[in-house]
């Protein structure tokens, strides 16, 4: 997800030399090429994420679009207060980029995981908040996050993501994204984890549990739309995401289902139970532990039908 | 106007506003006045009737509580209608206690939060750098301000980066919310840190104008410069100088007319000097 990313980074820096890509001494390996093609428009701001993002925000109130690139929660938790003020009150075009969101840097441990960076970065008012689901969705949400003016945030997986769709022509991530239809079953899944809520809706489908799937890569602004049409027709959403439940992407879809006058669906979240992941495993093993495996989610969704697991 | 009248009516201003808004942040208004007046009248260039002009020099307020010598210093430059100041404060005014750019031109950038303005000058001094405009940014911190460490991530960035457009200018009053500087972290030598640090750095007095003209308009290298300029918290109201009690407090009563008094008496012995 990185380095499809980062190669339309590069497509669009060579177009447009206002683009500037700041790092936080991170990305070795990952930015070769760009950094050997833009020199001009790229700096490492060392390991001071702070003063980062404020040169970011300083560099795009004289016209620049800076992307800052960090790791984890480095380039967000770190530095919240400098893109609440500097940059996101002022509109200045500065765009966040988090690579590996949720437990991609697995065993690493929980300082590396970003479990409460999308309820924290959609908490900020100006803030477009993405966490794509899958290459495609990664690539066309670079171009996305280039494209709309202001302060986004752009949450990202590590790399060995499979790709879900097979491209990202005419992907608009502005909306939910139907992957699968279905009758009773709705799961909404937003960032990395996509792959896993694919392969549960499938099997629930198997199992004859009719089963749709939307990927909401943009968690700010929120589809609304999908969203009313979703609680009307099913009877039970799910969200999934490899985050914390509280205020992240299931916290924003039950802000917008509590409000709606008349549904149909109940809503339960999946991810992270408010808790610091503090297990020792790889991406895959600490999904399954907390519950958002293909297995885990399949099995959830049985139990809240009422049925034996 | 010449710079000192324009420091007189700075102070002047700062006391009318937070005695009629009983509001504060009058002592390190009071400290700072000189140096803006000096900036505004004799170092930057400006354009007060097209203040996003790009070839203007940038000013960064990053002791952000010093909003009414900026919002004076303005005013005063013609960026907006003096009896504006009148509104400091007030519900629905543009003008909140740390400074905003929202609704005020001349303002670059809303500060408030410690150890950001200067990071953020110190982007727009790269910026300008990379595409070789000739526009110099300044920005003024407190001295207490170098307790936050965004400011030395941002020094080693401005000399390693080599902004020789850049100009730090520290507020050294010695005055912090609680007590001195001292008192608060016991740093000292402020100098000596921002050498190392990689900023051709001057010290002077803060409010001597020839001093501080001069050390704003000299530079002899191709690194950034800070300029220490020592001041006195309060200066130009005795009861106020170097007095905790006036970080925040309001001139009422006796202390507004006595502080008006001093003022002016100052700027008379001035005028006939």
């Amino acid at each position: 997800m990185r380095n499809a990313a980062i190669k339309k980074l590069v497509e669009l820096a060579e177009k447009d030399r206002n683009i500037i890509l700041a790092v936080g001494d991170l990305g070795y390996g990952v930015l070769n090429d760009y950094r050997a093609k833009f020199p001009e428009q790229f700096f490492n701001a060392g390991i001071c994420e702070q003063n980062m993002t404020s040169v970011a925000a300083g560099m795009a109130l004289e016209g620049k679009t800076v992307f800052t690139y960090s790791i984890a929660n480095f380039p967000t938790l770190r530095c919240v207060e400098q893109i609440r003020n500097d940059a996101a009150y002022h509109d200045a075009n500065v765009k966040v980029i988090a690579v590996g969101g949720g437990f991609a840097y697995g065993s690493l441990g929980m300082s590396h995981h970003a479990t409460e960076d999308i309820a924290i970065m959609r908490s900020l008012p100006h803030v477009t908040v993405l966490a794509p689901g899958d290459l495609s969705e990664a690539e066309a949400a670079l171009e996305l996050v280039y494209r709309t003016p202001g302060t986004c945030y752009l949450r990202l997986g590590k790399g060995g993501e499979p790709r879900v769709h097979l491209s990202s022509d005419n992907l608009d991530l502005r909306y939910g994204i139907c992957l699968m239809d279905g009758t009773k079953v709705c799961l909404l899944s937003t960032g990395g984890i996509l792959s896993e809520v694919k392969k549960a809706a499938e099997k629930l489908n198997i199992a004859g549990i009719s089963t749709a799937l939307y990927s909401f890569p943009m968690v700010k602004p929120l589809d609304q739309e999908t969203l009313y049409n979703c609680a009307q027709k099913f009877d039970l959403i799910v969200t999934v995401e490899e985050h914390n439940i509280n205020g992240g992407f299931g916290g924003a879809v039950a802000e917008v289902l509590a409000e709606m006058p008349q549904k149909k669906a109940y809503l339960r979240r999946i991810g992270l139970h408010d808790e610091y992941s503090s297990i020792v495993g790889d991406q895959a093993y600490l999904r399954n532990c907390y519950g958002m495996s293909a297995e885990k989610i399949t099995q959830t969704v049985r139990e809240l039908l009422g049925e034996k697991a | 106007m010449t710079t000192v009248e324009l420091a007189y009516k700075i102070r002047r201003h700062a006391i009318e506003m937070t005695h009629a808004s009983h509001a504060s942040h009058i002592g390190s208004a009071l400290s700072v006045a000189d140096i803006i007046a000096v900036l505004y009248g004799k170092v930057m260039k400006f354009f007060p009737d097209d203040p996003k002009n790009d070839k203007r020099d940038r000013l960064i307020l990053s002791k952000g509580h010093s909003g009414i010598a900026i919002y004076s210093a303005l005013a005063e430059a013609g960026f907006f209608p003096i009896q504006e100041l009148n509104r400091y404060y007030e519900n629905g005014s543009n003008l909140s206690g740390h400074v905003s750019h929202k609704g005020v031109p001349g303002v670059e950038l809303s500060t408030g939060s410690l150890g950001h303005g200067v990071c953020v000058a110190c982007g727009m001094a790269l910026a300008a750098k990379l595409d070789k405009k000739q526009h110099h940014i300044y920005a003024i911190m407190g001295d207490g301000e170098n307790e936050e460490g965004s400011v030395w991530e941002m020094s080693l960035f401005a000399s390693h980066n080599k902004l020789d457009n850049f100009t730090v200018i520290v507020d050294h009053n010695n005055g912090q919310a609680m007590g001195t500087c001292q008192e608060a972290l016991g740093f000292t030598n402020l100098a000596a840190k921002w050498r190392d640090f990689g900023f051709e750095t001057v010290e002077c007095n803060g409010h001597s104008h020839a001093a501080l003209e001069k050390a704003l308009l000299t530079h002899i290298s191709e690194k950034p410069v800070c300029v220490i300029a020592h001041t006195i918290k309060g200066k130009g109201v005795s009861f106020m100088e170097d007095n905790l009690l006036w970080h925040y407090r309001d001139p009422q009563g006796e202390f507004y007319e006595r502080a008006l008094k001093e003022l002016e008496v100052g700027w008379n012995a001035q005028c006939s000097n």
